[in-house]
């Protein structure tokens, strides 16, 4: 007898004992267990008095109280943005002139060398520029907001978070977990699409997956930061100022949590009908985090992690730029020609044909979007050195006509557009669907053209530019 | 948050499933509730950078790492957190399925000693489908804090199977964890594991079918636990062993031709 037939025989027969008491024979078992566990420990543990969980519970009335849950919860994060913001600055500005110091001497070797013009540029100009630019601009904020998030996470904090958010998901038709994916993908929307695995319900799990991109990542924080700095704070990093721009990139956030929310409510309404699954969430105890191994680790493994993944798609993505930028086609560079065909619709949208162009090249990983598209409106005309934000902002605002709106619409794009090609290949994955990996890619990306569209048009009629 | 090395499953072994492991190397699986301090165990005993954080279902692949005590080498498969085996979630099927089919040599189920009660459900269950069972209780510095104290000596008699309360966080305990394990694997302490006792109903339904399950999955699969998985209409536990004993075949001649 095969073992299918046996098996089967033996669930039937266990159907058949058991009956129509499926129910009462699972509660019994399950009581049975209960019960046993109830009384071991009665027997082994011994509790003096309650002592610091009370402390515990005084905590969480404050953080997941409807009153206090939000403020606390906003202005924890505006104080993570803060000290990223004002502390990435000053080592930022340190290692880009190191940086350039280093391309100087580089450029000097490969002239001492008569090494022939084109290979000095693809190489210095383009990879090792484009290299040194997220190195700088990168890594800095990160080191910083990593090891600040950790701390947050091994404390205990973000259950809370997905506490006090979870009725806006319940009301949006999504799970309440999310929230957790959701704070996952600010460091990466890779890692947050794998965190989608908590949430059992596959609806409920797309809806998450499909969202997660709504919330920057560590790619595009920088990116956030620096126009936030350049065009909301000013050049220089003063108090009043780094805390508008620190407004202005929490402001952001808030507004990706919306349409985190929105797009999950119009999902579970549309595509993925259904009703939330009700789910337990222990609040874990509250942990002093340890600190130093948490700095530690964090800068080691995520930081130099992110930033050598950067790396290695930013090298390669450079030359590519410097060959589109210098290759000439009819006296314009390629770089220039490709960007004049997306001018219309990126006219629309608030952007210009450069930064479209940085967005659609920089799908490999957001980290390169600024750099190449520095590199794009660099490599068109005289040869600047960036060395801080004071330069990027003049190279932006007087030689390329950027206005407040430009850097509104390229923020509001950089939050929604495409999820870089590591989080795509992670959801198709993860969903083992190429359908549902499209869609992740075309509904933040639609969002983003008409959030733009809407936002370029209204100031304009409006006349504030 | 964590999208290192680790997280993103290069390490994540479904093969380890199709692995007889105790041809080569003892295999050690850490199971436990969310947020015990599974991963923190995990990373103090092999040396390994898996992603920790205080909150619930962070470990959401199953992580395998290896560790050398007294020369030799054991594999660690860090399970996902679970609160119970009844596979009511996936965690919870491929955390039982990695103990009923892959049967590692020893089950380490790590325990919040400041929960302990709940946490016992889970030991409870363990114990059912492995005698090869020892219980952490891990974060005994929070318990100690708190004021909460454990009679381990008494937890172990009454559950049958080697205690060890650890501080896995400041490494308070890991070394006799790992003494601990090695006694287990190698058989020189048998953990006699006290289950569970049902309503008579449910203990006569389970001796009904207890024979006929014997018969079918041999002495390598409890048949007490499965018959009363059976009871419980459990059909993907069905389709798991279907696949198990079909593919035993196979696997024993491969072990003869390796051994």
């Amino acid at each position: 007898m095969s073992t299918r037939t046996i098996l089967g025989d033996l669930m039937e027969e266990a159907k058949n004992i058991v009956g129509p008491r499926q129910d009462q024979v699972r509660d019994s078992v399950v009581k049975s267990i209960f019960q046993a566990a109830e009384n071991i420990a009665g027997e082994v543990v011994s509790c003096s008095s309650p002592g610091r969980a009370n402390w515990d519970r005084k905590i969480d009335n404050i953080i997941t109280s409807p009153v206090w849950g939000f403020p606390s919860m906003f202005g924890l994060l505006a104080v993570v943005f803060w000290v990223t913001l004002s502390g990435a600055n000053v080592p930022s500005a340190i290692l880009a002139e190191g940086l350039f110091w280093i391309e100087d001497r580089l450029t000097d070797l490969f002239a001492a060398l008569h090494a022939p013009a084109w290979l000095h540029g693809f190489l210095v100009l383009g990879v090792y520029r484009s290299l040194a630019w997220v190195v700088s601009v990168m890594l800095p904020p990160m080191a910083i907001f990593f090891p600040l998030f950790t701390l947050l996470e091994d404390s205990g904090y973000l259950p809370r978070v997905a506490f006090n958010l979870d009725r806006f998901f319940k009301k949006a038709g999504a799970h309440g977990k999310q929230a957790l994916t959701m704070s996952m993908g600010f460091g990466c929307n890779a890692a947050g699409v794998v965190a989608c695995r908590i949430i059992e319900s596959p609806r409920e799990r797309l809806i998450a997956t499909l969202t997660n991109n709504f919330v920057p990542c560590n790619g595009r924080f920088p990116t956030l930061i620096a126009l936030a700095t350049i065009f909301v704070g000013g050049s220089v990093a003063v108090f009043p100022g780094s805390a508008m721009a620190t407004l202005a990139v929490a402001g952001l956030v808030v507004f990706g949590i919306a349409v985190t929310l929105l797009v999950s409510w119009v999902l579970s309404r549309t595509l993925l009908r259904g009703e939330p699954s009700s789910f337990t969430l222990e609040m874990p105890p509250y942990r002093k985090p340890q600190v130093g191994r948490v700095i530690v680790r964090s800068v080691l493994d995520r930081t130099m992690f992110v930033l050598a993944r950067a790396a290695v798609v930013a090298a390669p993505a450079g030359g590519f730029i410097w060959l589109l930028a210098n290759a000439r086609i009819g006296g314009t560079s390629a770089l220039a020609i490709i960007a004049g065909w997306l001018d219309p619709l990126a006219g629309c949208m608030g952007l210009d044909g450069f930064i479209l162009l940085a967005f659609i090249l920089g799908l490999p990983a957001n980290e390169i979007v600024l750099p190449i598209l520095i590199m794009g409106y660099v490599c068109g005309g005289a040869m600047t050195e960036l060395n801080s934000l004071a330069d990027l902002r003049q190279l932006l605002v007087d030689r390329h006509g950027w206005t407040w709106l430009t850097a509104l619409c390229t923020m509001l794009f950089s939050l929604c557009h495409w999820p870089c090609g590591t989080t795509l290949l992670t959801i198709y994955k993860e969903q083992r669907n190429w359908r549902w990996t499209v869609a992740a890619a075309l509904i933040p990306t639609a969002v983003g053209v008409v959030v733009c569209m809407v936002v370029n048009n209204l100031v304009r009629t409006l006349d504030w530019v | 948050m964590g999208l290192t090395y680790q997280s993103t499953g290069k390490l994540a072994t479904r093969e380890i499933f199709n692995v007889p492991a105790s041809i080569r190397q003892p295999v050690v699986a850490l199971a436990g509730n969310p947020n015990t301090g599974k991963s923190t165990v995990f990373n103090a005993l092999t040396g390994l950078r898996q992603h920790t954080g205080n909150w619930p279902g962070k470990t959401v692949l199953q992580a395998k790492g290896s560790y050398i005590h007294d020369g030799r080498k054991y594999t660690l498969v860090d399970l996902p957190g679970t609160y119970s085996l009844l596979a009511n979630s996936v965690e919870e099927e491929v955390a039982r399925d990695f103990i009923c089919f892959a049967r590692p040599d020893a089950t380490v189920t790590v325990v919040d000693a400041t929960c302990l009660e709940r946490n016992l459900n889970l030991v409870l269950q363990v114990m059912e489908i492995t005698d090869k069972v020892i219980v952490c209780v891990n974060l005994i510095d929070e318990a100690r804090r708190k004021n909460i104290r454990i009679d381990s000596d008494k937890l172990s008699e009454r559950l049958g199977v080697p205690v060890v309360t650890t501080a896995a966080r400041s490494g308070e305990g890991l070394s006799r964890l790992l003494d601990v394990i090695s006694d287990v694997v190698f058989g020189r302490v048998q953990p006699k594991p006290r289950l569970v006792r049902y309503t008579p109903e449910v203990e006569e339904a389970i001796a009904r079918l207890e024979p006929g399950i014997r018969a079918l999955v041999g002495g390598e699969i409890n048949a007490r636990w499965v018959a009363l998985r059976l009871l419980d209409g459990d059909i993907k536990l069905g389709h798991s062993l279907e696949i198990f004993c079909n593919r035993r075949e196979p696997v024993r001649a491969a072990r003869e031709v390796l051994v």
